[in-house]
């Protein structure tokens, strides 16, 4: 796309093609006001592409597999670890990290700091594929997926936790794509059914704010049915809801600097100078809400041991394990982040971000998998599991990428008039 | 009757966070007045010091449950150098465990133990499980989702599932032959086959009473403890040891509570969240563009 805009192409940004002359038609919109040949020619130059392309041929296979013989054949079928990394992986760590679609939303919306718009729809975009791709994966994990309706209309269990979790990310789901569908709306011409959708964005905003409150608490309290199971020092009854839901809070955020980042880096045609210049600026102050809930998650940390009397268990093994996911995964992008805000670094947040990313999944991972069941012994997943897991993420990559390259989300969709001009 | 309510709260509460699910509350009231531990509820009593580990149980198991023919045939006794546990193809399974300092081993049967308040039956959002009167707690598969939490939440490693089946994978446990026998008041199968009179197959608070008595007679016996008597807020299933029960493969760290009253923190808050959040966010919503709103009516005065 680079060496397109070298020559003089223009990234499509608005309904009528260069010289006026006539519409772009949604072919064109998909193809990036691109021909059919310049399109594929330019999609064949993408290294990344060929990455994809290895993944998905082999990856698909083994994912169709799974649908043809079973779960049986992709994993360990473990009776002892029932969930894998479908859901370690693909629930737990993928919800937090999409946690930024709603606190974008209550800051810009709520709290109405308009500073923050240029990036509110990457948050909103970056929530909504994470919750998609997290029942995508859910999906795979199930062991009959076609009953995935069944909690909410066939047979209910509203005392369970996960009936809680069900119905809120179904909900939330379809609260996100309300909330993104201005930015389809001015991409496909359709200036009504934007008004309609801003007329009501503070309800869809605090509808937003509760629910992900709720399911990421809920995703915490999932493992209070297994309080036996779960090393201490990762569950805690009282406080674990919580404990999951802050630590959502400074995931999302460092999640959202870090795919802007990557949007910055490798699809700066794709942003306009709007986005690209006040970025710096948006990731300190993204930083200064992540150092909050990172401070926040690190006090009610300890609390929670203390309230438990775990300290006793900080000196084993297990309690050294622990203390490195704290030291590395939450007091170091902590420390690194005031750095970066007192001294303006916006290169240092970024890395910081990408730590605290690395350190929530690390501790999603924990409580799901390593210290699960650690009176019993370590399970280590089938090979065939990492591969599914793996290009399930790589879809989300690409969908992700397909998304940002077309509707108005790192570019402002130019108005007729300014399109003229 | 306490435990009743707090249950009727905690539906009351998930309800409210389903939003549209008021229908759902009828359809399920039945089920939330009919939880709790049972007062004519049967129970078994397994006596270890009674049992040599002959495998009957599991032999009778297999055959009224229709399960698969096992690898190794239920009188190959090697299978006992291996701690096994219950899975789909076998719902019960006979441990042996050598006691330090005393001279033969002693033998434990595992199965579902039937808690009173199961954890199984609480995490499950589509209502698949059900604690009858008779005390089983039974599984119905044709609702089953297979999301496993079920397995998750089980203190005693109990639910299995086959993996294995690509259109109808299900959990498979142990149901206290509720349809074929107990249902009809017959004992299960595997303390019918029993040889030895391990399994005592009565009404639980009798067999607590019966367990109890045996302590009080042969003190030096027995382990003086129940267990499942209180465990987890109770099981159907209980046992009486000569060893302390941690070495005979038990979880004496298992407290008394039901696995419910970890999750309740939670559920309490739910309520609070859904009725709070709407009012404060809008509030700060309003304080937020007070200024903004203030410097639009005065533009609009000039």
């Amino acid at each position: 796309m680079k060496t397109l805009i070298a020559n003089g192409k223009i990234p499509l940004a608005t309904h009528y093609n260069d010289d006026r002359s006539a519409k772009w038609s949604v072919k064109d919109k998909l193809l990036l006001g691109l021909s059919l040949s310049e399109y594929l020619a330019q999609a064949f130059r993408n290294p990344l592409n060929w990455f994809f392309a290895v993944i998905f041929s082999f990856g698909g296979y083994v994912t169709i597999t799974r649908f043809i013989f079973g779960l049986g054949y992709v994993t360990h079928s473990s009776y002892d670890y029932p969930w894998g990394l479908f859901l370690g992986f693909g629930l737990f760590v993928m919800v937090p990290l999409s946690a930024s679609g709603f606190m974008l939303g209550t800051a810009v919306e709520v709290f109405g700091r308009d500073d923050f718009k240029p990036i509110e729809r990457l948050a909103l975009l970056n929530g909504l594929l994470g919750y998609l791709f997290a029942v995508i994966f859910l999906q795979v994990d199930l062991g009959q997926p076609w009953r995935l309706i069944y909690p909410m209309f066939v047979s209910l269990g509203p005392a369970a936790v996960l009936f809680l979790v069900a119905w809120h990310v179904a909900t939330y789901l379809t609260v996100q794509v309300a909330e993104l569908v201005p930015a389809f709306a001015e991409m496909m011409g359709m200036p009504k059914l934007k008004t309609f959708i801003k007329s009501m964005i503070l309800g869809l905003t605090i509808a937003g704010i509760i629910l992900s409150t709720l399911h990421q608490g809920a995703l915490g309290a999932l493992f209070t049915y297994a309080p036996y199971k779960v090393h201490p020092l990762w569950m805690s009854a009282p406080f674990q809801w919580f404990h999951y839901f802050c630590s959502s809070v400074f995931a999302g955020l460092s999640m959202l600097i870090v795919v802007s980042t990557i949007c910055k880096k490798t699809m700066a045609w794709r942003c306009d100078d709007n986005f690209l210049t006040s970025l710096d600026r948006l990731t300190i102050g993204l930083a200064k809400g992540a150092t909050l809930a990172l401070i926040t998650y690190l006090v009610i940390k300890i609390i929670a041991i203390a309230h438990d009397g775990d300290w006793g268990y900080l000196a084993s093994g297990w309690g050294q394990w622990y203390m490195l996911e704290m030291i590395a995964g939450v007091i170091l992008p902590m420390i690194l982040f005031t750095i970066s805000i007192r001294n303006n670094l916006p290169g240092l947040a970024r890395f910081a971000a990408l730590i605290a990313v690395l350190g929530i999944a690390l501790n999603r991972l924990n409580t799901a998998l390593f210290t699960f069941n650690w009176k019993l012994y370590q399970e280590i997943p089938h090979w065939r599991e990492l591969v599914i897991t793996i290009t399930v993420y790589c879809l989300f990559i690409a969908t992700y990428r397909f998304v940002l390259y077309r509707l108005p989300i790192l570019y402002t969709w130019k108005k007729d008039e300014e399109a003229a001009s | 009757m306490k435990a009743m309510n707090r249950r009727k709260f905690l539906k009351g509460s998930l309800l409210g966070g389903a939003a549209a699910s008021v229908i759902s509350k009828r359809k399920n009231a039945d089920a939330s007045s009919s939880f709790g531990g049972y007062p004519d509820a049967m129970g078994v009593l397994v006596d270890l010091t009674r049992c040599i580990g002959c495998r009957s149980c599991e032999a009778a198991c297999n055959k009224e449950q229709g399960l698969p023919a096992p690898a190794q045939s239920f009188d190959d006794l090697s299978v006992l150098d291996h701690e096994r546990r219950t899975s789909e193809g076998a719902y019960t399974v006979v441990n042996r465990y050598e006691i330090p300092g005393k001279d033969h081993p002693l033998f434990r049967k595992i199965q579902c133990n039937h808690c009173n308040e199961p954890a199984c039956l609480t995490s499950c959002f589509v209502n698949a499980y059900t604690k009858t009167p008779e005390g089983a707690v039974i599984y119905d598969a044709t609702v089953c989702v297979g999301c496993r939490t079920c397995m998750i939440a089980c203190p005693f490693y109990v639910p299995a599932y086959s993996y294995s089946s690509v259109l109808n994978p299900v959990v498979q446990k142990c149901i206290f032959c509720y349809d074929t026998r107990l249902k009809f008041g017959r004992p299960p199968a595997c303390v019918e086959a029993c040889p030895r009179e391990v399994l005592t197959f009565g009404k639980r608070k009798d067999l607590i009473k019966i367990g109890n008595q045996r302590i009080q007679n042969h003190p030096d016996l027995y382990e003086d403890h129940i267990y499942g008597e209180k465990e987890v807020g109770g099981t159907s299933w209980m046992y009486l040891s000569s060893a302390p029960f941690d070495q005979v493969g038990f979880d004496t760290d298992l407290g008394t509570q039901p696995i419910l009253s970890y999750v309740k923190e939670f559920l309490t808050v739910v309520p609070m969240v859904l009725t709070i959040w709407p009012a404060l966010f809008a509030g700060f919503h309003l304080l937020a563009t007070r200024k903004d709103k203030q410097k639009k009516e005065e533009k609009s005065e000039i």
